[in-house]
């Protein structure tokens, strides 16, 4: 497999899922400025956390204007498999690439802790590594975390089993519970949870490496995946 | 409109400099030294310059008591921050600075801007930085205001930290009425380099350019912003703020930015360092002073975000977020174009000059033209003749507490704002971005691997305010031994201190008595625990109509793992576990939690500390620690062995089943130089063996009982109970 | 009823790091002649009373909630509305 990891000015997660892809999962990848407009040759595209652009305006709205995301846009529409995480998961719903939008926490404040969340769709290219209805544990660290969609939209999301991932505790008022969605076409994922944070058990978990490892197995076609 | 400036006889006649903080001495010192009537921009950098600030006026000779070299220290005080040899080619770099004032203003931006500012002397030694850690004392009336005040300096602190990418992985947050109008806000950074890219801030090599980097200069934070705003009408000065604001999206691209220069062109650089207090001034004039050049720097060329801005607003302003660089000639359109890659602007405004001349040009004339040890070497030290305070010479009688209800005692200790979990505040943090966090807040020390290598670092900030206003040298050592006790805890070995120095007015006789007394017992300590101090700063004046804060050192220590595995953390593992008890527990009652909260006050002479029994009881338990012998290790610190034992047991909702000849009394004493320490039973004989007389077993991990039979009490109760307690009291309080 | 229409912006001394970035964003997106851009807040609030003692009371709000005057400045428009 091999992996562009974007990198926005000010994005902060993009060294980390570098190194977990890299070091721990053992694959290729490579950071991309978001300045690139040509993603040619890679079998998947991860869009980091952090605040790019300081997240000013809103989060990720200044990013969807970057050079990369009209060639993120083709590419995803190609099939190509993209993982947005955090604030990666806000820059794919400002760009349209996933439906809804990502609210401030109902706390109003910013949480980092680690979160239990269960594999609701155990059969996408991001989680069939993982078993139906398994719980797992993952760090969370955002301020807008808090998933929205209109009832049409949320109504659409589970009648396709876009849902990947649910809060067993929801911390930040998640409709649904929403963690973690794709497409509908299933090949783009947002999680607002980090999975590349747990992928070694010095540092507190390995939950997270089911995520890179599904990666693996889907762009092997090793796995079947169901949408 | 602009008023003219006063000329160099209307400021010796009329004395604006006495509202920027200058003495007439100084003033004729100055003068005498320039040998003519220095003007309005000159008067205004000397202002900068010998402030307490920049120039330590009246701290000096105490730090110059401070032990700041041993055979691992590669840079002392005196540079952005700190060095030390870790081994494998690598170094960790730190340092501390309170940003007190600024955050009692404008919470949120003066706590975000300590954060930033303090981001900046890491990564201008040509470090990464990998990690924060705060200090922060508030007052215990949790009225609105203060509230508010907890509230936004947290989310400031948060705001820049988590923005930025550097994880927050520990420090302290306390309470005590003497913080109530003074607020303590210390901020400490720490980062990972290769030896060989260590830089200094100097600038030297006739015709070297200086540039300029970062954010546009504004009015923001101008020293005495009352006298430059005389220059401005009433309906102008409205619309004026010297509040700064921090943007950490930019700081990131300028962290980024610095890094690529000190680690892929060092042939162009000579040296760099932060804009900080006193802004252009002080680092232009430091860099030049310390490596023995002049400089001619023109000031039309400084990125300006207003208009109209004067020579001395530009040389004074604290606007956030900028940098100075000294680049070798022919290489700076190397450095100009790796900038601009970075969407940051820079700018050559200036050269190194042969000579010791500090000259400053704008609109073409000559505005400022000093001999620059002037502003850096000139500023007379002063010393207060120190008187030992009233309530230090009759200390109250020793108290010792009543023990009536243990299980009820217990309870109440638990929720005092200073023994309960401030997890709600510290979740409010990024602690893993960077993904090397191995301990996150809520341990006895932060601790991040340190990736290439086979070693991890521990740090901790710790300070102590309350025991040092019972005595300022034994509190002093005492929050000395306490960080190294909580660094030695994680399986560290201390490496090396940074300090904040948070005081009242001294030039009190009594202030400069705490300061001096607090001072010596620090370094006695240092010298006991191996720990120089390689960097520091000093907060004075935290007062308020008079009455000033405990004289609190801020304690910032490093320490280093050399075994992964060895790495130990507070929760109990696993039930079956033997509990020991490490170091003698005496009737230790004096500035306790407990006399606090029987008595409500803090009081009598500090007793139950010995320095070299601390010592010796570290090093046994660190041994202990890296042979593998314990599960779990947390230090004995407020609430002594009952807050511990709670602590130890909320994370896993694990409790404790045993007996101990202690009394009722002595489960709530804080001795000091203990630790608790759960051991597998298969280890039991060997930790014992090991630690000799020093450990007695307390009991064995129970799944969630919480059972102790003391001489004259028990406790009987479970982990849950008391966990609910601890874990909930803070938020309670704070809502 | 009056509904106030009240703008909360950083005072011009104050660093806008916001509007920078979008300003700075804009450039690129080929708006070359954006001069400047300011972020605010800005807060509609409705209230009873006569002109004069709601101007004063909005006045206060603003003073001591809506904005915060140590580096913010604030204004504010009234306008008879009916409920």
């Amino acid at each position: 497999m091999k992996a562009a990891v974007l990198t926005f000015p000010g994005s902060n997660c993009d060294a980390d899922l570098l190194w977990a892809v890299q070091e721990i999962a053992g694959q290729e990848a490579a950071l991309v400025s978001a300045n690139t407009e040509d993603l040619t040759g890679f079998d998947l595209v991860l869009v980091p956390g952090g605040f790019s652009y300081g997240d000013y305006l809103r989060s990720g709205a200044i990013a969807k204007f970057a050079p990369v995301m009209g060639a993120l846009k083709t590419f995803a529409a190609n099939g190509g498999y993209v993982l947005g995480i955090c604030n990666g998961f806000q820059i794919l719903t400002e760009a349209g690439l996933l439906p809804g939008a990502l609210q401030v926490n109902t706390s109003l404040e910013f949480i980092c802790e680690p979160e239990p969340l269960i594999v609701a769709n155990h059969q996408t290219a991001f989680s069939n590594q993982y078993a139906a209805g398994q719980t797992i544990s993952l760090p969370i660290a955002h301020g807008e975390g808090n998933y929205y969609a209109d009832p049409e939209t949320l109504a659409s999301i589970e009648a396709h089993q876009q849902v990947v991932f649910r809060y067993a505790e929801n911390p930040n008022g998640s409709l649904n519970d929403i963690a973690g969605l794709t497409n509908e076409a299933g090949n783009v994922l947002g999680m607002m949870p980090h999975p590349e944070r747990a992928v070694e058990a010095l540092l507190g978990g390995t939950d997270g490496l089911g995520v890179f490892e599904s990666l693996i197995a889907a762009t092997k076609g090793a796995v079947h995946v169901a949408n | 409109m602009l008023q003219t400036e006063p000329t160099p006889e209307q400021i010796r006649d009329q004395k604006p400099y006495l509202q920027l903080g200058l003495t007439e001495a100084e003033y004729a010192l100055f003068t005498k030294r320039l040998g003519r009537l220095p003007n309005y921009t000159e008067v205004g950098l000397q202002s900068g310059m010998w402030s307490e600030h920049c120039a330590y006026k009246y701290s000096k000779p105490i730090l110059k008591t401070f032990w700041t070299k041993n055979e691992r220290v590669l840079m002392g005080p005196g540079e952005g921050a700190g060095v030390i040899a870790i081994g494998e080619g690598k170094a960790v770099v730190f340092k501390a600075e309170s940003h007190n004032h600024p955050s009692a203003v404008e919470p949120y931006e003066g706590a975000a801007t300590g954060i930033g500012g303090i981001i900046r002397d890491i990564f201008s030694i040509g470090a990464k930085p990998v990690a924060s850690l705060d200090s922060l004392a508030f007052g215990t009336r949790f009225d609105a205001h203060n509230q508010n005040l907890i509230d936004q300096v947290v989310a400031g602190i948060g705001g820049y930290g988590n923005a930025i990418g550097i994880p927050t992985v520990g420090g302290e947050i306390q309470f005590d009425a003497s913080y109530q109008d003074n607020p303590l806000v210390n901020a400490m950074c720490v980062g990972v380099m290769d030896e060989k890219d260590i830089q200094r801030g100097q600038a030297a090599g006739v015709g070297n350019a200086i540039i300029y980097v970062g954010a546009k200069t504004g009015r923001d934070g101008i020293n005495g912003a009352s006298f430059a705003s005389a220059q401005f009408s009433k309906e102008e000065d409205a619309d004026r703020s010297a509040v700064q604001v921090g943007d950490p999206f930019m700081e990131k691209l300028l962290t980024d930015a610095c890094l690529a220069v000190t680690q892929k062109h060092q042939k162009a650089l000579v040296g760099m360092q932060d804009m900080g207090a006193a802004g252009l001034v002080s680092s232009s004039a430091e860099m030049a002073s310390k490596a023995g050049f002049g400089m001619t720097l023109d000031l039309d060329l400084i990125p300006q975000r207003e208009p109209g801005m004067t020579p001395f607003e530009i040389m004074l302003s604290e606007s956030q977020e900028r940098m100075l660089l000294c680049i070798r000639t022919g290489f700076e359109q190397e450095i100009l174009d790796l900038f601009a890659g970075y969407d940051l602007d820079a700018v050559v405004c200036g050269r190194v000059e042969a000579g010791h001349q500090y000259r400053l040009l704008h609109h073409g004339a000559v505005v400022c033209d000093i001999p620059v040890g002037l502003l850096t070497d000139a500023v007379p030290t002063y010393t207060t003749t120190p008187k030992q305070p009233a309530r230090l010479a009759h200390p109250a009688p020793d108290f010792t507490p009543t023990i009536t209800d243990i299980d009820q005692t217990l309870r109440a200790l638990l929720a005092l704002p200073n023994i309960a979990s401030k997890r709600s505040l510290f979740k409010r943090y990024d602690a893993q971005v960077q993904t090397n966090t191995v301990i996150a807040p809520g341990g006895d020390a932060g601790v991040i691997r340190v990736r290439g290598t086979h070693r991890a670092l521990a740090m901790t900030a710790d300070s102590n305010g309350r025991l040092l206003a019972l005595d300022p040298e034994i509190g002093g050592a005492i929050t000395v031994a306490e960080a190294a006790r909580n660094l030695v805890a994680t399986g560290a070995e201390p490496l090396g201190i940074t300090d904040c120095l948070n005081y009242g007015d001294p030039s009190k006789p009594e202030v400069y008595y705490e300061l001096q007394a607090s001072a010596k017992g620090i370094v006695e300590a240092t010298k006991v625990f191996n720990t120089p101090v390689i960097s520091g700063n000093v907060s004075l004046y935290n007062e308020t109509s008079g009455v000033g804060i405990h004289p609190t050192p801020m304690i910032g220590m490093v320490g280093l793992i050399t075994d992964l595995d060895a790495i130990t953390t507070v929760a109990f593992k696993q039930a079956g576990d033997v509990v020991f008890l490490v170091g003698a527990t005496g009737d230790d009652y004096n500035g306790s939690s407990i006399q606090y909260l029987q008595n409500g006050a803090y009081a009598g002479r500090l007793t139950g500390f010995d320095l070299t029994q601390e010592k010796a009881i570290q090093d046994k338990m660190l041994k202990a620690i890296q042979a593998h012998l314990v599960n779990a290790c947390h230090d004995l610190a407020d609430g002594g062995l009952a807050a511990a034992l709670v602590e130890m047991g909320t994370a896993n909702r694990l409790g404790i089943k045993g007996s101990t000849a202690l009394s009722a009394a002595q489960f709530f004493a804080e001795t000091q130089g203990r630790f608790l320490a759960a051991v597998p039973p298969a280890q039991q004989a060997a930790f014992a063996a090991q630690m000799g007389k020093d450990a007695v077993v307390l009991g064995t991990v129970s799944d969630g009982e919480f059972v102790l039979d003391l001489a004259d009490a028990k406790l009987d109760t479970t982990i849950a109970d008391l966990a609910a307690i601890q874990e909930e009291a803070l938020a309670w309080q704070l809502k | 009823m009056y509904k106030a229409k009240i703008f909360v912006n950083y005072k011009q001394s104050v660093l806008d790091p916001k509007a920078e970035v979008i300003k700075h964003t804009l450039h690129r997106l080929g708006q070359d002649n954006v001069q400047d851009v300011t972020v605010g807040k800005y807060f509609e609030v409705l209230l009873e009373g006569a002109h004069d003692a709601v101007a004063a009371q909005v006045d206060t709000l603003c003073d001591q909630m809506l904005a915060n005057v140590n580096m913010e400045s604030y204004r504010f428009t009234l306008e008879e509305v009916s409920q």
